[in-house]
């Protein structure tokens, strides 16, 4: 037995908590780590579901964990391309800083 | 409150705090390291609320491999002298957001989910496995495709594309 209201709440923390890192940080790498807490927030909330309410057939029954492997592939995906894109921009840019004034016509080919 | 209720409680609140730690921490790979800490507390959430697969999945896929890429990133971007954290008015908004989204969310989410303890139903592994590969057997085989495409895309980003002035 398990009070449900707890689960919500942690997912309502981590969520608002990676809100910030976005809005709050300019080092590329760190808006990615509220990203990754963001996604942590919905795959909480889709285990949490998961197993407090009971589906019919396979489907239903199966689709919070499956959802939530899911979730976390495709967060591992996205984390390889971010992270190569700041790769590529820290080699045209020297750094990653996101509130740095762009240059004018240092990008173009 | 049941055993389960306090478990899930020293789990969260050890996530939590590190999750806060992670997005206010003054240098990068301190950040970095609470996201370690916060990604290990969402595991184990994971194991409490009983989906010990996905638990498994999460401590291979998120705390190997996805942490070790940003570690991996963060030394070879090297941001030396770059200031991590922005201006307080930026912030002090971003802080606002935050909370608003916190609250919007806690609200409607417990507002939903009722008082009542509920029994833990979810399913167990046979079942889950059941799951990933018949009904959602080509959901599973189409991210292995996308996995492919995000490392052969990042390859190809990082390396860059040909000589530029």
């Amino acid at each position: 037995m398990i009070h449900p209201a707890l689960p919500s709440v942690l997912v309502a923390v981590l969520a608002g908590l990676g809100v910030y890192g976005i809005l709050a940080r300019r080092h590329a790498v760190l808006v990615l780590v509220g990203v990754e807490l963001i996604l942590g927030a919905a795959g909480l909330l889709l285990v949490t579901v998961g197993s407090t309410t009971v589906g019919e057939g396979t489907a239903a029954a199966t689709s919070g964990p499956v959802l939530t492997l899911f979730l976390i592939t495709i967060a591992a995906a996205e984390v390889v391309v971010a992270l190569a894109v700041f790769l590529a921009l820290s080699r045209e840019r020297g750094h990653v800083d996101l509130a740095a004034p762009l240059e004018d016509g240092s990008s173009t080919p | 409150m049941s055993g389960l209720d306090v478990l899930f409680l020293a789990v969260g609140l050890l996530t939590a705090g590190s999750a806060l730690l992670a997005v206010t921490a003054g240098r990068v790979l301190h950040a970095a390291l609470w996201l370690v800490v916060a990604l290990l507390g969402l595991a184990g959430c994971y194991l409490v609320l009983g989906a010990e697969l996905v638990a498994l999945v999460q401590l291979l896929v998120y705390v190997g491999a996805v942490v070790v890429l940003i570690l991996v990133a963060l030394m070879l971007t090297r941001a030396g002298g770059v200031p991590v954290v922005t201006s307080g008015g930026q912030r002090a908004g971003a802080a606002v957001v935050g909370a608003a989204t916190t609250l919007l969310l806690g609200t409607a989410l417990v507002g939903s989910v009722g008082r009542d303890r509920v029994e833990l139903t979810g399913p167990d592994n046979a079942r889950v496995a059941e799951g990933i590969f018949g009904v959602y057997v080509w959901p599973f085989e189409l991210l292995s495709a996308l996995l492919l495409l995000a490392l052969v895309a990042g390859v190809a980003i990082a390396r860059g594309g040909g000589k530029r002035s």
